[in-house]
């Protein structure tokens, strides 16, 4: 359907190979399981299809459709036009990765502006060329630290606050191989100082959220310190967004930052395509996974981009790579390039500070309501918080749906020492009027 | 130094602005103590400067959509519009992966259906939507190939077993998953060696990691054999899909006796590689390894009644190896694959692997008289030619890509496989015309001719692109990573 050639072609292109027939092509391979039968659907027309996944997405009742709080690793946020009308350009996207910086330099410098700008973002030195997501980002970063010392520092601690899909996914890198991990058996609301009990001479890293899982920021500097003086690595996983408002986390100690990307103007999608951020400091940049783009000039004495340090990558270096990343997260690098320049200096913060304070409008209101409390009402949050509530969550949620809200997340899936307790997250995308409307229908729940 | 399209932040001027928010229509709150930031050092840029400054960079880019892309192993195919319009429908875009099954119904359909064409396709009893990218596949299928053989009790499997032509992310993610990788050399007509494989094949062999066909565009001549005997010591045979776009309709992995695979969406279903992703690296398997999928994956939990159709969840392999990202994969990419199988079907799949495999052979006799051929008989999907000569001594692979350039071609792959000397992997794809492959291919003849006329054209290329041979040993040398360090 996408192949232009003709039968008439076809059969010349034959001749030209000295074959007869298409299927003379196929004799290398074995005859009793040539042309097997798939049983797929019949072929759709464009047409068909459009209207049959039109049907399809219509089946979904969407963040929009819905007053949207839930969050816990992935944000409704604003995405200007622009973005897309960019990502849509067929030069970027039906472009291959830029090995061949002659002709990819579109790609390679926007990839460099978007190392720059997480650099600026965070208050580290070098950014990475993207991670697959948040979790991965913290899976490599395991394996980095491992890596820096040698395999001579098996541990990682992981704080309980640290977003549970990103612990099981590191756990799930590292199977088979010496890493292992402790820390996050401590109950939620341990203070982030509680990890150090956990951190030895075997600890190759320690690693945070900021904001964390339950939405609380904490100015881990002194913890970094700590953790340094015990000769690990420190590391942190961020919500980018936060840091319009937020102190850097390299302004706190971090060796490693990571983060999930997705609240810099890419799409909810059900959970994907999103995007992984690593940065760390320069020493390491020889252990970091992924790949990474340079600035140099062209034979014409242009200024020029290109792949650089790939000695590190698994087409070179192949079973002693530090990764085998290849394809990673091109285009919603692109995404988040645009997305930070478009807000620029002022605007993410803005976007930042009304997340901030829609947020705490919630908290404030859902706190003063009978039967429900904050779960940590004396440490700051950024746009999302922890809210125990007198039902078990699944059941507020669904009377919530009822009323054309999507409800928090329910913590007790996670932290079975927090049944009844829901996260919510509130982003500029919910007006005044729809935090009221949630206030007032979980008033109907305490009733 | 020239500069021909400034930085972002080169664009900046204070105080100007891309875009507002409204003011908060809820009260404030005091910023927390010492938490704020001082300073956020991003450009401040205009709406208009944002999109004139990556649509010029835009224009500096080779993509499918401008020029043929005969990227080795990459399968550079046109990728339908349509897909790219679907993916976008606000149905899919704005759902929370969190929400209640009830809300997603639609999408949880187009999972199921999704993981049950690939199955069909690829001959397999399960899958799995979760792997970002082939690779993350790859690490997948390793991982439970690690699993089964723990679960069985069966600890002294060590080894992994890979073809010295496979891609290098075979052997980076054995490694990853502890495994010590063995590398097997190819005989002398490209397959994997048989002797060699014969004398690694004992009680430690987890795993082989098999590309089917391989790097060289072959199918393997002695397949079923090297199925047999790696089972034969009980290991598991892993299937590198990267190169599936030459089996479909045409044969299933699952039935020549592979235990695990990894498709890539972005190269055999059409799905964009934007630039160097997100890819999609679905990971399907025989019935004796769906215990191990990653989860979750989605199920039928309501059978479909005279009134209603099926409902649809999540749920978790019984001895999954856990999650390997956060949520359930790619989904904005499984649109596009979806939107691409239902519009193909089962003999526009065949389609595809039939005049992909014909483009290729049709290049391979085109160029064989001028280039050589290491392993010159049909091929698949992709051929690899050398680019030297004996008699052009000065001459190498590289200089024949950058040639290339300037007749607005992307080049082939090249130095890969490892296994040919200065190597060109050709894979021109099942949608490209006649005229295309012809122009191509008489760009290449025209380089050879140079290339023992007039070397220097070839040392000195590209000549008609927008930048010229890049310094790479200078980027490695003053590792310039960010503008910071430019100004610095």
């Amino acid at each position: 359907m996408f192949s232009p050639l003709t039968p008439r072609e076809r059969q010349s292109m034959l001749e030209a190979i000295g074959v007869q027939k298409m299927d003379d092509l196929f004799q290398d391979v074995p005859r009793e399981y040539r042309y097997p039968r798939l049983n797929l659907a019949p072929p759709m027309t464009e047409m068909e299809v459009a209207e049959e996944l039109r049907l399809l997405s219509e089946d979904n009742e969407t963040a929009r459709d819905l007053a949207c709080f839930l969050g816990a690793g992935a944000y409704h946020h604003y995405i200007p036009a622009a973005v897309d009308a960019i990502l849509s350009r067929g030069e970027y996207y039906t472009a291959y990765t830029p090995y061949q910086p002659e002709i990819s330099q579109g790609t390679l410098q926007a990839l460099f502006e978007y190392q720059s700008m997480i650099c600026a973002l965070t208050g580290m030195e070098v950014s990475n060329a993207s991670h697959y997501d948040g979790a991965t980002a913290v899976a490599e970063a395991a394996i980095m630290a491992y890596h820096v010392f040698r395999g001579k520092r098996p541990k990682v601690v992981f704080s309980p606050s640290l977003n549970p899909q990103y612990r099981a996914t590191a756990r799930t890198y590292t199977q088979g191989t010496p890493v292992r991990y402790a820390g996050d058996e401590l109950p939620p609301d341990a203070p982030p100082e509680a990890l150090l009990e956990e951190v030895d001479d075997q600890t190759a890293l320690v690693m945070v959220q900021y904001p964390d899982f339950f939405g609380r920021i904490y100015d881990f500097t002194k913890l970094a310190e700590e953790v340094h003086a015990r000769g690990a690595l420190f590391g942190i996983a961020v919500n980018p967004l936060a840091l319009g408002l937020l102190k850097p986390p390299g302004e706190m100690g971090a060796d490693i930052v990571t983060g999930e990307g997705q609240p810099l103007g890419i799409p909810l999608s059900f959970g994907g395509p999103y995007l992984g951020i690593f940065a760390t400091r320069k020493k390491f940049v020889h252990k970091m996974a992924g790949r990474l783009v340079g600035q140099t000039v062209d034979n014409r004495g242009q200024r020029a981009y290109v792949l650089t340090l790939s000695a590190r990558e698994q087409h070179i270096r192949r079973a002693r790579a530090t990764s085998n990343i290849c394809s990673n997260q091109g285009l919603m690098t692109l995404a988040s390039a645009v997305y930070l320049s478009l807000l620029g200096k002022e605007g993410l913060r803005e976007v930042a500070e009304l997340n901030y304070h829609k947020a705490h409008y919630a908290a404030h209101r859902l706190a003063a309501l009978p039967g429900y409390e904050l779960l940590f009402p004396n440490t700051p949050f950024f746009n999302e918080f922890a809210l125990k509530c007198p039902e078990p969550v699944a059941e507020i949620n669904r009377h919530l749906l009822e009323h054309d809200i999507l409800g928090g997340y329910d913590l007790g899936q996670d932290y079975p020492e927090l049944q009844n307790v829901m996260l919510i997250a509130v982003t500029e995308m919910n007006p005044r009027e729809e935090i009221d409307l949630l206030v007032d229908t979980l008033a109907e729940v305490s009733r | 130094m020239k500069v021909r399209e400034p930085l972002i932040s080169e664009l900046s001027s204070p105080g100007r602005r891309g875009v507002r928010f409204p003011e908060p229509d809820v009260p404030t709150t005091p910023l927390p103590k010492g938490l704020a930031r001082a300073d956020l050092p991003l450009p401040e840029v205009s709406e208009v400067d944002v999109v004139r400054h990556y649509t010029r960079l835009s224009h500096f880019n080779h993509a499918v959509d401008i020029n043929f892309y005969p990227l080795g192993s990459c399968t550079m195919k046109y990728n339908p519009k349509i897909n790219e319009a679907l993916a976008r429908l606000p149905g899919f875009t704005e759902i929370h992966p969190f929400q209640p099954p009830e809300t997603v119904q639609g999408a949880l359909r187009l999972m199921y259906e999704l993981q049950e064409a690939l199955k069909k396709i690829t001959g397999f009893a399960a899958c799995s939507l979760q792997p970002a990218a082939g690779a993350h596949g790859e690490l997948t299928g390793v991982h439970m190939i690690w699993a089964y053989h723990h679960d069985r009790g069966d600890t002294a499997r060590t080894k992994i077993l890979v073809p010295d032509s496979a891609h290098g992310t075979n052997p980076a993610s054995s490694a990853m998953s502890g495994f010590k990788v063995v590398e097997i050399p190819s005989d002398d007509r490209g397959n994997i060696d048989l002797e060699a494989l014969k004398a690694e094949c004992d009680e430690t062999v987890a795993g082989l990691m098999l590309t089917n066909p391989n790097t060289l565009g072959l199918f393997e001549e002695h397949l079923l054999e090297v199925v047999e005997l790696v089972h034969s010591v009980g290991g598991l045979v892993y299937g590198d899909g990267a190169n599936l776009n030459a089996l479909l309709g045409i044969a299933r992995p699952g039935d020549l006796g592979f235990d695990v695979m990894h498709l890539n969406l972005h190269k055999t279903f059409s799905t964009p590689h934007g630039g160097g992703g997100p890819g999609s690296g679905p990971v399907v398997c025989a019935p004796h390894m769906a215990d191990y999928l990653p989860g979750p994956i989605v199920v039928e939990t309501e059978p479909a009644t005279d009134e209603m159709p099926p409902m649809y969840g999540f749920e978790f392999p019984k001895k999954s190896i856990g999650r390997v990202k956060s949520f359930y994969g790619h989904f904005g990419v499984m649109v596009k694959a979806f939107a691409y199988i239902a519009m193909l079907g089962e003999y526009g799949l065949r389609q595809v692997a039939e005049d992909a495999v014909l483009n290729a052979n049709y290049l391979r006799v085109r160029l064989q008289d001028a280039y050589r051929i290491p392993y010159n008989r049909i091929c698949k999907h992709e051929f690899v030619a050398e680019g030297r000569w004996k008699d052009a001594p000065g001459v190498r692979a590289l200089d024949i890509a950058k040639r290339i350039m300037d007749f607005g071609f992307h080049p082939p792959t090249n130095y890969f496989p490892l296994i040919v000397h200065e190597a060109l992997m050709i894979e021109p794809t099942e949608t490209e015309s006649k005229e295309t492959l012809d122009a191509f291919a008489d760009a290449m003849l025209q380089i050879a001719e140079e290339a023992h006329t007039n070397p220097e054209i070839l040392r000195t290329a590209p000549h008609n692109t927008p930048f010229g041979r890049v310094d790479e040993v200078k980027a490695a040398k003053e590792l310039i990573l960010k503008w910071q360090d430019a100004q610095s």
